[in-house]
Parts: structure tokens; C-alpha cells; sequence
């Protein structure tokens, strides 16, 4: 039971109904290995098959581009990396914004420290990237390729991935697609070459990345490869939790419309209100343009920390980018980026189902809880 | 710069920072310049976003760890 005031789905969504079951039947019925000659082995390989199938129909894009690899982290690395690969002798250059997940800014490390070179390209106030900075970035040569997320993942603004697209097709330049916090909630413009997902995110289960591949696409395998997902991902695929990943995708699918202007409401009233009954807060990211059910804010001299706790002691679970939540004490890159105020800082990304009346909660016991913490830290009356 | 007067944060964590800089900044008179020093890695973004949260003039960081500041009003 993820509990009523679970906020968090950005970081994993609870599993849904309909992925809890595909998950029963895959484990009882598609336990063998696929790539075997034998009966249960013919029955697992048709699990897999449908839930490709399934997967590429959801996404629409076509079966044999879908690959499962082991999470959202390793597909993040795949893409980049493989895009990169597969461009060697073109560009070793690396262009990204700001603003993109870990994973994507550790491929660009582990790229530039094999001789490549990542140029990051800055976001405006409201956590979107420049277009036109990040065309002239493409223009400058040697660019193998580029990277952007769909949306922010801890602002939830909506990034110009058409506009940017069309800026890679003019300069040849593939264009990678950390779709993580899009797929099974909102579409992702055309013009990538390569897209990732994570199922945890989407209400599957963990352990499932999704690398989608187009044809056509100068894509090379950056690590060792088998016979395994077409050569894109190596090693026994997690069968059963890939068949509840593609379950969960169809549902969450085919619910989203009727969840997003659901959620899209709650979190203009989570916006408004937290604003308005907050004293010296400042709600981050697009206030339009922007992920359905997922809203940040800053709270002024309070610790995120501390901020964190007090609200998992009311029952409600959210994260935070602020330094002292993060094992480096590191602000949120993201954050930094924008120029927003990084402590005490929140992110409520709300469930598909969320109970309305948890939110009013939430919004109810926010400013006592602020008021309390700064209380206790001396910050009154400044 | 001409700097009216140095708060030394070195080695505190945010928001201890920021809320030292908003608490002195409470008691100098209009137009002063209070230099903050904070190493915590989050200062240099707090300590601007404080500024325009606040109203008040963020001056700059005329070196590492460092941040001017003037009071507005």
C-alpha cells in the first residue's frame, strides 16, 4: 500500500492493478529462459513478444525499435552513449541541457573522460532550455549528439523537444529523449532517434528500462552485447516484470487523458494555494507548459531536510532537491540551474488516483509546519 | 565595492546562511553592503534567489565563497 499521501511518483510510482496481475501470470506461466528451444521456453518467448508489441503500440512506434534493458538509468546510458558510438568518426561532442536527469549528465562525464567533450546548454528561470542557444550549440561542429529531457523531472517543465529536433534533423545530428516522466501521461513530439523510459515510473515495476531505437537510427551498442534485445541490451531479460511493465503502460495509456486534466487541476491548486498561504515561498517551473501532476516550491529559511521529515511524520511522502537531502550535499543541479532558491525545497508528484482530500490535507497542514521550522531555527520575522 | 561590514558563515550549512544574512540585513540602514562569506555549495544560488525573493540588491560574487549584498530599503 504506497498510503494516501504518497507524492512521489516521479521517483517510483506505485505498481498498478493491472501490473500486479500481468505480474502474477508472467511469474506462474513465463519463468524460462525466451531465448531457449524447448515448450516453456516458446511460452515465455510469446510473453516477451506481446509485450513488445504491446509496448511499440502504446508508444506507436514499431516493435522491433523497442528494447528492455535492466532500469531507466541503464537506458539513459545506452542511449547516449550508443548515439554517441555510432557517430565516432563524425563528432565526439555531447550536447545536452542543463537540466537533464543524473543518469544522462554521468554518461556525459563517463563520455568526456574517454576523450569526448559535452557541452551543456543553460535553461531560463522557468527551467526551459534556450532553443536557439541550443541550436547554435549544434551548429558549432564536431557534435556526435544531442540530449533532452521531455520534460523536467523536478520542475515538470515541458522542454521544446519539436523545436530542437527540427534544429538536430537540419544539422544531421541525432537527437537522444529521456521521455521517463512522459510515457503513459503525455506524448512526446516526433524527431527523436533514440527515446528511454523507466517502468517504475509509469506504474510498472522496477527493474525495467525501455530504450526505443528508430530505424534508420546510427545507433551502436557502446558496452558488450549478446544475442539478447536485438543487440541493444545484454543479459537475461527480467521476463515477468517486463510483461507487468507493458501491462501497466496500455492501462496508464489509456487512462491519461481523464488523469491529466484530474491532476492538472489539483496542481494549479496546489500552485495557487501553496503560494497564497505561504509566506516567502516561490513555486518553480512552467505554471502552463508543464508535466500534469508534478509541482515544485521553495520555502525560504527552511531546511529541505528537516522539511521532509516533518511531512513523512503528517503521512505524506515527498522529495526534495535541496543540498542537505542529498548525499553529496549538492543543490539539485536542476535547481542551480535555473537560479531558483534550492532550500527548502519540495516536489509532490501525485499518483494517477490520488485521493483529493490528502491534497487539501497536504495544503492544510503546510504553513503550520513552515511556521514550526522556522520557528525552531530562529528565522521569524525577517 | 566599498563593503560596509563582513558576516562570516564559513562552515555553516544552508539555510543557516541565508537566515544570518536576512536577520542582519533586518538591522543596517538602507544602502549598506554587507559581504556574506558561506562555502556551503548552495549559498551561490540561495543567496541571489534570497536578493530577489527579498527585494533586495544582489551586488555579486567578487570571489569564491563570497557574496555582496545591498540593502534597498
Amino acid at each position: 500500500m504506497a498510503g494516501n499521501g504518497y507524492f512521489d511518483v516521479a521517483a517510483g510510482a506505485p505498481l498498478h492493478p493491472v501490473a500486479r496481475e500481468a505480474l502474477a501470470v508472467a511469474l506462474a506461466d513465463g519463468w524460462a529462459d525466451p531465448a531457449r528451444l524447448y515448450t516453456q521456453a516458446r511460452r515465455a518467448r510469446q510473453l516477451l513478444d506481446a509485450a513488445r508489441a504491446a509496448t511499440a503500440e502504446t508508444l506507436g512506434v514499431r516493435a522491433d525499435e523497442v528494447a528492455f534493458c535492466a532500469n531507466g538509468t541503464q537506458a539513459c546510458h545506452l542511449g547516449v552513449l550508443g548515439l554517441l558510438e555510432g557517430r565516432r568518426r563524425v563528432g565526439g561532442t555531447l550536447v545536452h541541457s542543463a537540466i537533464e536527469h543524473s543518469a544522462v549528465l554521468h554518461a556525459a562525464q563517463w563520455h568526456a573522460a574517454r576523450g569526448g567533450a559535452a557541452v551543456s546548454v543553460p535553461v531560463d528561470r522557468a527551467g526551459r532550455v534556450d532553443p536557439d542557444a541550443f541550436t547554435a550549440a549544434l551548429a558549432n561542429g564536431g557534435v556526435g549528439a544531442a540530449a533532452l529531457i521531455a520534460a523536467s523531472h523536478e520542475v515538470g517543465t515541458v522542454q521544446p523537444v519539436a523545436t530542437v529536433a527540427a534544429a538536430c534533423d537540419r544539422t544531421g545530428v541525432p537527437l537522444y529523449v529521456d521521455a521517463a516522466q512522459c510515457l503513459g501521461r503525455q506524448p512526446v513530439p516526433a524527431g527523436w532517434s533514440v527515446l528511454s523510459g523507466s517502468a517504475h515510473k509509469w506504474g510498472g515495476p522496477p527493474g525495467v528500462g525501455l530504450l526505443v531505437v528508430r530505424t534508420g537510427a546510427r545507433w551502436v551498442a557502446p558496452f558488450p552485447t549478446d544475442e539478447r534485445e536485438s543487440g541493444r541490451a545484454a543479459g537475461a531479460p527480467a521476463l515477468p516484470a517486463i510483461v507487468a511493465a507493458a501491462a501497466a503502460l496500455r492501462a496508464v495509456a489509456a487512462e491519461s487523458a481523464a488523469a491529466d486534466a484530474r491532476l492538472r487541476t489539483l496542481v494549479d491548486r496546489v500552485r495557487a494555494t501553496v503560494a497564497a498561504t505561504v509566506p516567502d515561498v516561490e513555486v518553480v517551473g512552467d505554471p502552463v507548459d508543464r508535466l500534469a501532476h508534478l509541482v515544485t516550491f521553495s520555502v525560504l529559511y527552511v531546511d529541505g531536510e528537516a522539511l521532509v521529515h516533518e511531512l513523512d511524520r503528517l503521512g505524506f511522502a515527498v522529495s526534495s532537491g535541496s543540498s542537505c537531502t542529498s548525499s553529496t550535499l549538492e543543490p539539485s543541479h536542476v535547481l542551480v540551474a535555473m537560479g531558483v532558491l534550492s532550500h527548502g525545497n519540495v516536489r509532490l508528484s501525485l499518483p494517477a488516483d490520488v485521493d483529493e482530500t490528502e491534497v487539501d490535507r497536504f495544503l492544510a497542514v503546510l504553513p503550520g509546519v513552515v511556521a514550526r521550522l522556522r520557528a525552531q531555527s530562529g528565522a521569524v520575522g525577517l | 565595492m566599498d563593503v560596509d561590514e563582513v558576516l562570516d558563515c564559513r562552515g555553516e550549512r544552508c539555510p543557516l546562511p541565508v537566515i544570518r544574512l536576512a536577520r542582519r540585513m533586518a538591522d543596517v540602514p538602507p544602502g549598506t553592503v554587507v559581504r556574506l562569506l558561506a562555502d556551503d555549495p548552495a549559498a551561490a544560488v540561495d543567496v541571489p534567489a534570497w536578493c530577489r525573493m527579498r527585494g533586495q540588491d544582489y551586488l555579486g560574487s567578487p570571489a569564491a565563497a563570497t557574496f555582496d549584498v545591498r540593502r534597498t530599503n
